[in-house]
């Protein structure tokens, strides 16, 4: 147990063990650890197969650069939720911090999301946070940006994805002013605690830079904290990416094995995890940082067996160092493979770096830890628009010209002493805050000029060809694809490194590309012979590290997914058992079955109700606009296709609407309440983009009228009482209210008292019937309607839903917008010409004279009544000319038209329909045949007016 | 998520508001005297710049006035906000 | 349901030849309909005097960015000949061009959540039988049968009330698609130029003569713009006006996975369009960003939006990560519906307006325009998709059954 765990040291725990399960074997670790150092320190080595060529593969980096150690999660079967709580389908073991009872399988390169599991319903919150110094990661220069920053009184949010904050000096023993440098940060971190004006975040990752420094970033909470997370969209006026680096790997033949692993990777286990993830290393490099690496885990125990460093010279420093401590030097030499026994690597084999690529030696080994060198963190930076230059001397690709509002520091932009990105971030953090004005008294110094002695690059040039077999020279593990792969790709005519990562996927798996972009590249580029800066780099995209479906949908989930809409009467249509359909986001009533009736008969009685006695229904959801100004009629009459300038107050007319093509737009009634002053009613669905259309026009086209809309759809409840008794209902609710047709005429309104309540009356039917739409505050709408089913049920009033409404206006050949039109459908289609001015200008009018608009042959709206009486045409079938037989055996067959609505008619019973049907009111008497499935039935073709084609009954 | 300057409200963010496109655009007075070609025009044809481009911006769910914006279609910076009726800001080089 | 690795590319895929000084036509944009058209004018016309010129990399632009879904149910006649003559040409393209394009019919969902959204998806499939499309309907019930991961159930904010089902319909390699098209055009003799900046069309009178480019002149006798989000640009260079906006479209994928998801699951009221694609990603298509923009990004809020209708409908999706976004530009005509045909210069030919659904029509698209070309007069399928509809008012309007038109 914890065979390869240092007895002190690091940042875990030791008095709070953990139990863990990997891959059924059960495991312990500490408080602190992630659940890739935990495994180390058990000496799990192979820890994986690779997801094509089968290979094992082992841990080899410390952090979101992981490519090989993915794992799902499990909740423990045992817990009493475990059935609600969401599995984890893929994460990196090197990012997840341990937990008491973490269960977790290695996984081959793909997640697996079980069907049946409910999903997540944890706790996904947005924050919205305002800034305005946003630092992103609290290593050594974010920490300095973000304390200069708030020096200056600037409000700074300062995140980190570690738990703790401290970014590279946590697996590092590096001193700041001669103490170790976690003091500094602790002292740092207590001074920005201190401050009122900023903001700590960790576990935070920022995932996205987009327009206008809108940063989103990802916080996770922990299992134990109710897992989770929270996702935070931060606009910041300045921004400093404090982003640092990553490692770059080695290319070399079996430079996969498991127990090769990143220098730095190997250094943060040791220092942060307490643990040696081998007991013998070779270490190969071609920079200063794996040295250091080297020569703290030889003091923390690891036998450093040799460095290999890829330059001639040896730095002094690190030479005397290595000297100190035995530690032998092959200067000028590179490794070109690995031998490994039972899948893990023994042995390094070295050679020359100027030479054939002839292996010359071997070196014992259980560990073999890689440096190419480092490169900068610039996916944020090059997401939000920022460019990159090549940089020959580090080998990598960093930040050029960075916007003034979006600064990179540190090892971000390729600084790599300690004291530079101190430094570094400090200016960064006073620049960011003095761009704004804020002061921070003595400006820190940026770091001098650093000249950093070239590295030598460590992929395959031309002059270097042979560090081994290419197919075996892994550059993305993830994907398993290898130098060989790049060559093939550039032999088969790719010149651009975007071809070359689709054509051999390099690059895109979990990881991204942060390890093998750049090594990409590079190869690309010695495989073409090009300079690598003339080929440039793939693109980065958001996220950063990937994020959870969940915590982007937030609570926009079930019942928040879009909000419900529901009227003042919504209360007594759910305790009647009303079904409910809905429109838009409205919730309204189909139909309000009795028991044991299905809809067909609840419909059937409803409409018989209407016909024959009374009826009522919930209109309070149609749109209604309050339209004044003293050219409010003007207004009108240049919105709706027909003339308003004449309308009397105290009259109502219908109207429609058509966009600028001339097209269908929308259809209601309005009444003129006053000289300046209408009240427009619009479909329900629609009353958003009414509003906006009619505010567009004024706003933007017309300024010169006087004319203010405002929608009052939700302070009116509306009831609509509906059939022959209805006078007789409204005359006891109303008794003050003349309501004979003299007095009260079709497409009138009135005020009045109603059941008490002050309002508003209007002669509107869409049934044909006699009807009123009583009109009350929301607040008094469920006191209007149960007084109206009161005093109605002597008439036997009976409540009916959309459907039935449906049935009645389809009777009259009233139309739906949006049912029996889709856009493409002018008002002359729809036989609505007497709808239409022709003496005066309207929206749309023009495009009703193009040539095909103005054509004869249009499809027009008609009426079917199947020749079978019982037959219900589907809605949405089509018409085809007489005698097409089997339609489907001999495709292509032109369609004349659709069935738009389509009923069972209590009053005509029997079925009908409407259709828009090419040419339709030419074919009137005729016959049109219907497709459906391997049948047709025939219809003729009527007026769409079935039901009291003269218009009596609407006076009762 | 773009920050849009509302010339009432100030900077808000883009899901507050409705977009407008093309600015400047001139109703014909007299659609009767236009030619089925030219009133298609005026119904269809827009300015599709990759740079500068003055457009309409309405703050939806906010003031809900119009307003334009004159805003870089690559870059997506935005010069500034004016009032209908005023002309295009001039970019100072 | 087996998702197997894709298999390798070949070895040889296309020469980089430098650009010669004359050719017989000029293609401008290497996108999936430029390499297409290209194609089928050497295969099917005879003409292999073509350039096809490319400001960035081959492929690299709307074909490198879309979610790759191919059906062909679409509402209106015009769509349904034009889509499903592409889609006869997908049946049989991977064996056509030597080079499998990955083409999988495992069948396209269209969710109705709505009793109008039942109506539309009715409408659609009858139309699209009387044309020869296959398609059905299916209940709540047969959804969930034939996609078990899909959310139906009745207390869902919208529930799913059914569905259209066109069973030939699925997914190709965008990539593959392209790069098979580019190999057998360039077998034939086509010269694809690649970082080749097209800065200038040449017209003398009213007829093209060729195009300017940063890399020197080159003259042709017809040239044939299909550049999908830049197209207003293009013809600008000529004097032409289109009427055409430019939008982002994001679209995003998730990390792979073992096989989840079995079809294509499209909605218009919960908006999302998903696949799981051959390697295991899921892909998800977003919704247009509302301003113009030539930035290949949108906004992240519509992101959020589309992953909280994925959710609706796909509850186990909940824990995915999303991998990686990115954003393309769409070309935008008014009535959603594309543009191809001839020009009002002479020589000069349009592709355009694809706006969301341009890589399903991509071997029709590139048979229709290379036989405008060729012959200086549309196809009777692109017929109807002239210029000439925004003013006589023939438009395609796909916007009402089809608000996700991909």
């Amino acid at each position: 147990m914890n065979s390869h765990r240092l007895r002190t040291g690091g940042r875990i725990d030791r008095a709070h063990p953990l139990t863990f399960t990997f891959d059924g074997t059960v495991h312990t670790g500490y408080q602190g650890d992630t659940l890739a150092s935990a495994l180390l320190a058990n000496g799990v080595r192979t820890f994986t197969t690779s997801l094509t060529h089968g290979r094992p593969r082992g841990i080899y980096a410390a952090g979101v650069d992981e490519p090989n150690a993915l794992v799902g999660l499990h909740p423990d079967p045992h817990a009493p939720d475990a059935a609600a709580r969401p599995a984890e389908p893929m994460t990196q073991a090197t990012v997840t911090e341990l937990y008491d009872g973490l269960r977790a399988t290695s996984l081959r390169g793909k997640g697996r999301l079980e069907a049946g599991r409910p999903g997540d319903h944890g706790r996904h919150d947005a924050m919205h946070a305002h800034c305005d110094v946003l630092v992103v990661g609290a290593g050594p220069a974010g920490l300095t940006a973000a304390r200069t920053a708030a020096s200056t009184g600037a409000r700074v949010v300062l995140l980190d994805e570690q738990p703790e904050m401290g970014g590279s000096l946590l697996g590092t023993r590096e001193h700041i002013a001669d103490r170790p440098a976690l003091e500094w940060v602790r002292h740092a971190l207590a001074e920005l605690a201190g401050r009122a004006e900023t903001t700590l975040l960790t576990r935070t990752t920022a995932v996205g830079c987009y327009d206008h420094n809108y940063v989103v970033a990802a916080e996770r909470r922990l299992p134990a904290a109710g897992g989770g997370g929270r996702l935070w969209q931060i606009r910041a006026r300045r921004i400093v990416f404090a982003t640092g680096a990553h490692e770059r790997p080695l290319l070399f033949a079996d430079n996969d094995r498991p127990g090769v692993m990143l220098a730095g990777a190997a250094r943060t286990y040791a220092n942060r995890y307490g643990t040696l993830p081998g007991r013998r290393a070779v270490v190969a490099a071609n920079n200063d940082s794996a040295y250091a690496a080297a020569l703290e885990l030889a003091d923390a125990g690891l036998e450093i067996a040799r460095i290999v460093d890829a330059r001639d010279h040896v730095p002094p420093y690190w030479a005397a160092r290595c000297a100190d401590r035995h530690i032998d030097v092959s200067a000028g030499h590179v490794v070109v493979g690995s031998r490994g026994g039972d899948g893990t690597v023994t042995a390094a084999l070295l050679a020359a770096r100027e030479g054939d690529g002839t292996a010359s030696s071997a070196a014992d080994c259980d560990l073999l830890l890689v440096s190419g060198g480092w490169n900068p963190a610039v996916q944020l930076h090059t997401q939000s628009g920022g460019r990159t230059r090549y940089d020959e001397r580090l080998c990598c690709h960093v930040p050029h010209e960075p916007d003034p509002r979006r600064r990179v520091a540190g090892a971000a932009r390729g600084l790599a002493r300690l004291g530079d990105c101190l430094a570094d971030g400090a200016a960064a953090g006073a620049d960011a805050a003095s761009d704004l004005g804020l002061s921070a008294g003595q400006t820190p110094q940026p770091p001098g000029a650093w000249e950093p002695a070239p590295l030598p690059p460590l992929w395959p040039l031309p002059a270097c060809p042979a560090a081994g077999d290419p197919a075996a020279q892994y550059v993305d593990m993830q994907r398993d694809a290898t130098l060989a792969d790049i060559e093939r790709a550039v032999g088969g005519g790719m010149r651009s490194v975007e071809h070359v990562k689709r054509y051999t996927t390099i690059g895109t798996a979990h990881d991204q590309g942060r390890t093998s972009g750049v090594t990409a590249a590079a190869a690309t580029a010695g495989v073409l012979g090009v300079p690598v800066a003339e080929l440039g780099t793939t693109t980065n995209r958001p996220p950063y590290t990937p994020v959870p479906f969940a915590l982007l949908a937030g609570r926009a989930r079930g019942r928040l997914h879009d909000p419900v809409r529901t009227t003042p009467l919504h209360a007594w249509h759910l305790a009647r058992g009303a079904v409910f359909e809905n429109v838009g986001q409205w919730k309204r009533p189909r139909y309000y079955p009795r028991p044991g009736e299905d809809m067909a008969t609840a419909v059937d009685r409803e409409c018989r109700a209407a016909r024959e006695g009374v009826a009522a229904m919930d209109v309070s959801t149609l749109g209604k606009i309050d339209i004044q100004g003293p050219d409010a009629a003007e207004f009108l009459n240049r919105v709706y296709t027909g003339g308003f300038a004449k309308l009397r107050v105290g009259s109502c007319r219908y109207g429609v609407m058509c966009t600028a093509d001339g097209m269908v737009f929308d259809d209601g009634v309005t009444m003129r309440l006053a000289e300046d002053r209408f009240q427009m009613s619009t479909t329900t669905g629609n009353a958003a983009a009414v509003l906006d259309w009619l505010e567009e026009w004024l706003q933007t086209e017309w300024p010169q009228l006087r004319v203010f809309c405002t929608s009052v759809t939700e302070q009116w409840a509306g009831v609509a009482v509906v059939g022959p008794r209805a006078r007789a209902v409204l005359a006891r609710l109303a008794p003050q209210l003349p309501l004979e047709n003299g007095d009260f005429p079709f497409m009138a309104w009135r005020d009045a008292e109603v059941a008490g309540l002050p309002a508003r009356v209007a002669r509107i039917s869409f049934s044909g019937e006699l009807a009123f739409e009583v009109y009350v505050s929301g607040w008094d709408g469920a006191a209007l309607w149960e007084a109206v089913l009161e005093t109605g049920a002597v008439e036997g009033i009976t409540p009916y839903g959309t459907e039935t409404m449906h049935v009645l206006r389809a009777e009259k050949g009233y139309v739906i917008v949006g049912q029996d039109t889709d856009g493409s459908v002018t008002p002359q289609d729809l036989g609505m010409d007497w709808a239409v001015s022709t003496r005066k200008d309207f929206i749309g009018r023009r495009s009703h004279r193009r040539p095909d608009t103005s054509r004869p042959d249009r499809k027009h709206l008609v009426g079917l009544l199947p020749w079978d009486t019982g037959e219900l045409l589907p809605e949405g079938s089509h018409l085809v000319c007489a005698g097409s037989g089997e339609p489907e055996a001999r495709t292509p067959v032109p369609s004349l038209g659709h069935v738009t609505s389509s009923y069972r008619s209590a009053a005509l019973g029997r079925t009908f329909a409407l259709a828009l049907v090419r040419g339709g009111r030419d074919r009137i008497g005729g016959t049109v045949h219907v497709a459906l499935g391997d049948r047709t039935v025939a219809a003729q073709v009527t007026e769409p007016v079935f039901y009291d084609r003269e218009g009596s009954r609407r006076d009762g | 998520m773009q920050l849009i300057p509302c010339p009432w409200c100030g900077d808000r963010d883009e899901v507050e508001f409705h977009y407008g496109g093309q600015a400047h655009l001139v109703h014909p007075a007299d659609p009767d005297a236009l030619s089925d070609e030219e009133w298609a025009g005026y119904l269809f044809l827009r300015d599709n710049p990759a740079g500068w481009f003055a457009e309409r911006w309405s703050h939806a769910a906010g003031c809900r006035r119009w307003f334009n914006v004159l805003r870089h279609t690559v870059t997506h910076e935005v010069y500034g906000a004016y009032l209908p009726g005023e002309p295009v800001p001039v970019i100072a080089s | 349901m087996a998702l197997a690795e894709p298999p390798g590319h070949p070895a040889s895929l296309w020469r980089n030849p430098e650009p010669r000084r004359t050719y017989d036509v000029v293609i401008v944009g290497a996108g999936g309909h430029g390499l297409a058209t290209a194609y089928y004018l050497a295969k099917n016309h005879g003409i292999e005097d073509v350039a096809v010129i490319e400001r960035g990399w081959l492929a690299g632009g709307n074909m490198a960015r879309n979610t790759a879904i191919i059906r062909s149910n679409y509402l209106w006649d015009e769509s349904a000949a034009l889509y499903e003559h592409a889609m006869k040409l997908w049946e049989g393209l991977s064996e056509e061009l030597d080079y499998d394009v990955l083409f999988s019919q495992r069948g396209v969902l269209n969710l109705a959540h709505s009793l109008q959204d039942v109506r539309d998806g009715v409408r659609r499939v009858e139309a699209n039988r009387l044309q020869g499309v296959d398609a059905e309907w299916l209940t709540p019930e047969q959804v969930k049968e034939f996609c078990p991961v899909v959310n139906v159930s009745p207390k869902a904010r919208y529930p799913v009330l059914g569905a259209t089902l066109q069973r030939r319909a699925g997914i190709a390699r965008h990539d593959h698609v392209a790069w098979a098209y580019a190999r057998a055009a360039d077998a034939l003799g086509v010269d694809l130029i690649q970082n080749c900046e097209v800065t200038g069309i040449t017209v003398r009178g009213d007829r093209v003569t060729g195009v300017e480019t940063d890399r020197g002149p080159v003259t042709a006798g017809r040239v044939a713009l299909a550049v999908a989000g830049h197209s207003t640009l293009l013809a600008e260079m000529a004097g032409l006006r289109l009427p055409v906006q430019s939008h982002p479209l994001q679209a995003l994928v998730s990390e792979l996975l073992e096989p989840v998801l079995p079809c294509v699951v499209m909605s218009n009221a919960v908006h999302v369009y998903v696949s799981q694609a051959h390697k295991g990603e899921l892909v998800l298509g977003a919704g247009v960003d509302q301003y113009n923009s030539y930035g290949r990004r949108g906004g992240f809020h519509v992101i959020q939006q589309q992953m909280a209708a994925a959710l609706e409908l796909f509850p186990a999706f909940a824990r995915a990560r999303v991998l990686r976004t990115w954003g393309g530009v769409v070309d935008v005509s008014p009535d959603a519906s594309p543009i191809v045909g001839r020009t009002p210069v002479d020589g000069l030919y349009l592709n355009c307006g694809w706006g969301t659904g341009g890589f399903k029509a991509t071997p029709g698209a590139g048979w229709v325009y290379a036989h405008t070309i060729a012959h200086d007069r549309p196809h009777p399928l692109n017929e109807p998709y002239s210029l000439e509809r925004f003013t006589t008012g023939a438009l395609i309007d796909e916007h009402g059954a089809a608000a996700v038109a991909h």
